[in-house]
């Protein structure tokens, strides 16, 4: 398979912590094709942000630590890259936006400062070059009068213009991936409307490769081509995203959909609601991680962990339960 | 007012401006127009959604209703009572009718007392009950919550988000009111804890016959649990009908463009809405517009919007709207 832009295979990422290890990724695998949208979907402490961040090498070590795994991007190990490699990677080849832009960006620093110290870093322009690309990415993202917002500090701007700043930053040095954290998350829906849109109309313009990960469901199933769905550190089920929504396979997949209001429900109905907690991993489950909460657990699921096995072409699932049947899959 | 007996809660030109103070002496330069004239029933035994961005005033109202603040103006009669401009004694009464559920359970718990203090707090702040009646009232409270009697002398910060939020409701529980106002009680909350939530406050609903206002900025969530929703917008209710009428016939264009911003979690239907993207961002509501306060964002906002505000007037049998040019979409 040549056609993958980042391969990440057997990933494993534990925390130390007084209570003991946490393991945060347990052998996660995936591919990323060249211009498509994935989506990352789990809940928190599913170890869907600490598997980006793994990929990218933005794990605090200590406590962190990437245990196994590799992650080929452009044909070099991530995971084995100097210092020097990996931030030049990170800069450039794959961008990230994270969940609060406040947090992001430097608050004493003017906004065209921040933007431009990046691409005469990155990019090796003169100042006067990089603010009128400044100017230029700002425009891009739809912030009105993009000239007239250099000077100003993110204080100044409100929570989906800074999404935007951010999304600008971002896009400024070209990169191959853009590796989106719940960027919307903190922001109200009209406005997440519009970056939904944004970004929907930047992916076309420059053909953009995209992992959006998020806990929402909805908003993946109107933009990502491809989901993962989490759970404790596995993947528990991948499969395009029509297929997903129309047939998910995984007891976990099928209770988080069936728990979801929806805004075009006609009929009040109970809502579906998976009892209990997502667990901590301290140790590596023997079992199923999900089998505690699952109302079709069978015997096998208590002793054996499922692997991540095909259910057709493009669908894989890891769970011992043929959902149609309700009896174990051989 | 009104002398209908199915009203519990009648608020009318309800108005809570928040005053700006500037300079040495303190000087009173503006006020923040936090709600602004609102009016509106809940009828016994009804959940009444009021949704909104934030900053729009929802949560405020709520909080006014309750008397936390003091309005600047305007009616709130409670089962026929006006609680505006009641001495803090008359008021206690009518504390014990109403409580309320916070968003965020970390913040709303006191994390020096135990589980058994924090629910029996309210009897013993209203003085209605021995210790030994409070111990059991307690353990029937956590029952009712679903949560093991035996946690009484656990501290919060041993519980989840989700079991958190179970003791604030038993806690709102403690007095047996009959009206309790939930502000955003699952946006803090995993997805697969939501729904738990969520049919916890309908199950206790139904066994209590409860009137809620609830208070949320998920349209999706609005819609599965009320019977009717208001709309709110920069401090004033833009729509308020019932919960089918609204998601299906919706009058007011931001109705309109924040329905249409909510992602629906699955990829066909998605694909086939037209969507209606608002320009910019709510303006501050220090300064709100003149005339209607959506216009400087509606898509259809003529001359007249910055002239005049439009009248709340109920354009269909219980569907009442704050718009001039609301016929349109009738």
């Amino acid at each position: 398979m040549t056609d993958l832009l980042l391969d990440v295979q057997g990933l494993e990422t534990q925390f130390k912590t007084e209570e003991g290890i946490v393991h945060a990724v347990n052998g996660v695998s995936f591919g990323l094709k060249k211009g498509e949208t994935l989506g990352l979907v789990g809940e928190s402490g599913c170890g869907k942000t600490v598997t980006m961040l793994s990929v990218l090498r933005l794990i605090a070590s200590p406590p962190g630590k990437i245990t196994a795994g590799k992650a080929v991007f452009l044909g070099k190990d991530l995971l084995q890259m100097t210092p020097k490699e990996i931030r030049h990677v990170r800069g450039g080849q794959i961008a990230m936006v994270f969940q609060d832009p406040l947090t992001s960006l430097n608050p004493v620093l003017k906004i065209g400062l921040q933007m431009e110290e990046q691409l005469t870093l990155h990019l090796g322009m003169t100042r006067k070059q990089a603010r009128l690309h400044s100017i230029e990415l700002l425009e891009k993202v739809g912030i009105p009068n993009a000239k007239d917002r250099l000077p100003d500090y993110p204080h100044q701007f409100s929570g989906g213009m800074r999404q935007r700043v951010m999304i600008a930053m971002a896009l400024s040095c070209d990169p191959k991936i853009l590796i989106a954290d719940e960027p919307t998350t903190a922001l109200d829906v009209t406005i997440q409307a519009q970056i939904v849109e944004l970004v929907k109309r930047l992916r076309n313009e420059l053909g953009m490769t995209i992992i959006w990960i998020t806990h929402d469901l909805g908003i993946i199933a109107g933009l990502a081509q491809r989901v993962i769905v989490m759970y404790a550190g596995y993947i528990i089920e991948e499969a395009p995203v029509k297929e997903l929504y129309a047939h998910p396979e995984h007891p976990y997949t099928i209770g988080l959909l069936g728990s979801l209001p929806r805004v075009d429900e006609k009929e009040r109905h109970r809502l579906y609601s998976i009892e209990g907690l997502p667990p901590v991993l301290y140790d590596i489950p023997q079992a199923c991680p999900f089998a505690p909460r699952c109302k079709w657990a069978l015997e096998r699921c208590w002793k054996e962990n499922p692997k991540l096995q095909p259910v057709s072409t493009d669908h894989r699932t890891a769970c011992w339960v043929d959902t149609k049947t309700r009896e174990s899959r051989s | 007012m009104s002398a209908n007996n199915d009203i519990l809660l009648h608020v009318e030109n309800l108005v809570m401006h928040f005053p700006i103070y500037r300079g040495v002496i303190r000087r009173k330069v503006g006020a923040v127009h936090a709600v602004d004239g609102i009016s509106f029933d809940v009828q016994r035994g009804e959940t009444l959604g009021l949704v909104g961005e934030s900053g729009c005033g929802k949560t405020t109202t709520g909080r006014t209703i309750l008397q936390l603040f003091k309005p600047t103006s305007g009616h709130v009669y409670f089962n026929g009572t006006d609680l505006v401009g009641l001495k803090r004694e008359e008021m206690r009464h009518f504390r014990r009718e109403m409580q309320m559920i916070f968003q965020d359970p970390y913040a709303s718990l006191n994390p020096r007392m135990t589980v058994g203090d924090i629910i029996g707090e309210p009897l013993v702040v209203h003085n209605v009950a021995t210790r030994k009646e409070i111990q059991e009232r307690v353990e029937q409270l956590l029952d009712l919550v679903k949560l093991s009697s035996s946690f009484t002398d656990r501290y919060p910060h041993e519980f989840s988000g989700g079991q958190r939020q179970r003791i604030g409701v038993a806690r709102a529980l403690a007095l047996q009111p009959s009206f309790i106002i939930c502000d955003e009680p699952i946006s803090a909350l995993d997805v697969s804890i939501q729904a738990q939530v969520i049919n916890l406050l309908e199950e206790l609903q139904e066994q209590f016959n409860l009137t809620y206002l609830f208070i949320a900025h998920d349209l999706s969530v609005v819609r599965h649990i009320s019977d009717r929703v208001a709309v709110m917008y920069l401090g004033l209710i833009v729509e308020l009908t019932s919960r089918n009428e609204l998601y299906s016939h919706p009058l007011h264009p931001y109705t309109r463009a924040l329905l249409s911003a909510v992602p629906i979690p699955d990829p066909v239907a998605d694909a086939k809405r037209q969507r209606v993207i608002l320009e910019g961002d709510v303006p501050s509501p220090v300064n709100p517009p003149s005339g209607c306060h959506f216009r400087t964002r509606c898509p259809i906002a003529e001359a007249i919007c910055a002239e005049k505000t439009p009248d709340f007037r109920e354009l269909k049998p219980g569907h009442f709207v704050a718009c001039h040019f609301a016929d349109r979409f009738g």
